[in-house]
């Protein structure tokens, strides 16, 4: 059956797809490399132009550097309570399991607007300003659910064997959480802290809600950017972007074979 | 990993540094937002501890949020049929092809999940912007002689919609698809069925928990967006995170502000919970989980 007409429709459209999918990406990168003002097609020349601008460009340096704090710190906090809440849902039967699992998971089917709009006013009313540290607790919310799927996810596979072994060996559990447990679950803390530090890295809904006025992140300054017209500076910002959080996973990806092979 | 029965209070030692952060980031704040939007709004917009409910009543009585309402929930229908219609022949492709790179395929669709919904949103200015590709074509080949205006419309929206969500509407599809008993398929068709009713008749049917799971992550995700009419869409393509971040943080009028909130909360909210009434989140869960 997959000679027939329909596969080859079939096929067709996938190709389609995948081009629409990705084609706007590719245009990013390509206009990156645009020499000129008011970049779009069609290209006259190659030049490395904005990206050393992007480089020379305060506002966009400081962006950077806040985005990539941001994003270590929300990937560390969000890392350590989420493995231990997968812990907690993976090794154990208790009473209202199903529903602190739903709970936990919640707020990816939550509109950012509305997690934006409700912690703003919350901490507003409790006289806490916009600031750094609203940033950090919001972005803790919107990348817990995500760690905590990807992490359950990775632990699945785990034996509980060689814990045991250990303990009945006359290892403490203290002792053995630190030898046995934590290098069998390391890949899976790798995966959940990638994975909250790009979504951390790449928000912009909720994040426009709570920066304080004078902070960027590298979305939010986009986005500020976009208001008076896409320019090759843009998509070489947006590059830069792509390639951070692509070549992320990869390393992290990397890393883990290599905590596997010990 | 092997759950025991009975942890006793381990468990909750464990959970307890995520529900402490649940209770205090989601649950008090969105209990607040009810109570605020019951609030009085005063001059500086901070609310006074006077109840009232005239928040709602002229929010509901005011047919501006109804018609901001109605195409919101427009684009999101339009994005999510879009989704289902350029997401199922993907899904099923990459269920059915024989290629040695199909895992490589599936990779690649998870590649924009990787990719800054921003910069997903924008790149599409590079296609359907007045230098954008589709018009530098055009004009090459002296199809137009100005540029089109393709852009701060409807259609780019939903487009821009589609992009960022098709991903998710695949994943689900595909996930179904790949769990099939394919015997049902192959009793289907040597009982003599040619192969386009073996799929009207059995293989779509089977699939509807992944197409319902990828309708309603689209729909919701949809539904709550801001940027992409923000970015592609024109000041009549508003959808209502657009007025509600206007009403926060422009207009300062928060009771006002945590109404449209809860409104827009209630609504999406309660179309998820009559999912998951019957047909349940764990698909999609499952997708999210990769």
């Amino acid at each position: 059956m997959n000679d027939g007409l329909g596969w080859r429709l079939i096929r067709l459209s996938t190709i389609a797809v995948y081009l629409f999918m990705f084609l706007p990406i590719v245009a990013v990168v390509v206009l990156s490399f645009n020499p000129q003002q008011f970049g779009g097609f069609p290209m006259e020349g190659v030049s490395l132009r904005w990206y050393r601008e992007l480089a020379e460009n305060q506002a966009i340096r400081s962006a950077l550097s806040t985005s990539l704090w941001l994003g270590l710190q929300t990937a560390i906090i969000s890392s350590v309570i989420g493995v231990l809440a997968s812990l907690a849902l993976m090794r154990f039967h208790f009473r209202g399991k199903q529903w602190i699992s739903t709970l936990l998971v919640s707020p990816i089917l939550i509109p950012e607007v509305v997690l934006g709009v409700a912690l703003l006013l919350f901490l507003r009313w409790l006289s806490v300003p916009r600031s750094y540290a609203l940033l950090l607790l919001g972005h803790v919310l919107i990348t817990l659910p995500f760690v905590v799927l990807v992490v359950q996810a990775r632990l699945a596979g785990l034996r509980r064997d060689y814990e045991e072994a250990a303990r009945s060996l006359g290892a403490n559990p203290v002792q053995t959480f630190f030898t046995v447990t934590l290098p069998l679950i390391m890949p899976a803390v790798l995966a959940g802290m990638v994975f909250a530090f790009t979504i951390s890295f790449d928000d912009i809904t909720a994040t426009l809600f709570w920066k304080s006025a004078g902070t960027e992140t590298v979305p939010t300054q986009i986005f500020a950017m976009l208001r008076n017209s896409i320019s090759p500076e843009i998509n070489a910002l947006g590059s830069l972007m792509i390639v951070i959080t692509i070549s992320l996973p990869l390393i992290a990806g990397a890393l883990a074979r290599r905590f596997a092979r010990g | 990993m092997q759950a025991t029965p009975q942890g006793g209070i381990k468990p909750w030692l464990l959970l307890s540094p995520a529900l402490t952060a649940l209770f205090f980031l989601l649950i008090i704040p969105t209990a607040f937002v009810a109570v605020y939007s019951l609030w009085l709004s005063s001059a500086t917009g901070l609310a006074t501890r006077e109840w009232t409910l005239s928040n709602w009543t002229s929010m509901l009585a005011d047919p501006f949020y109804w018609a901001i309402l109605w195409q919101t929930l427009r684009i999101a229908l339009e994005g999510t049929i879009g989704c289902a219609l350029m997401g199922y022949p993907v899904a099923y492709f990459l269920a059915r092809c024989r290629l040695r790179n199909k895992s490589f395929l599936v990779l690649l669709l998870l590649l924009p999940f990787w990719i800054s919904y921003i910069i997903r949103t924008l790149s599409w200015i590079n296609i359907l912007g007045a230098n954008g590709l589709i018009n530098t074509l055009l004009e090459a080949l002296g199809a137009i002689d100005a540029p089109l205006q393709m852009l701060y419309n409807e259609v780019a929206v939903v487009l821009g919609l589609i992009h960022y969500l098709l991903p998710f509407m695949i994943l689900n599809i595909y996930v179904v698809l790949e769990g099939l008993d394919r015997n049902i398929e192959a009793s289907a068709a040597s009982l003599g069925a040619p192969p386009f009713r073996v799929f009207l008749e059995v293989t779509l049917p089977l699939s509807l928990p992944g197409l319902a799971a990828g309708g309603l992550l689209c729909f919701v995700l949809g539904a709550g967006t801001y940027v992409t009419p923000m970015i592609l869409g024109g000041p009549q393509n508003a959808m209502f995170a657009t007025l509600i971040y206007d009403t926060i943080i422009i207009q300062l009028n928060w009771p006002m502000g945590a109404a449209m909130s809860m409104l827009l909360l209630m609504l999406l909210g309660g179309i998820v919970m009559l999912y998951n009434r019957f047909l349940g989140l764990g698909q999609i869960y499952k997708s999210l989980a990769g």
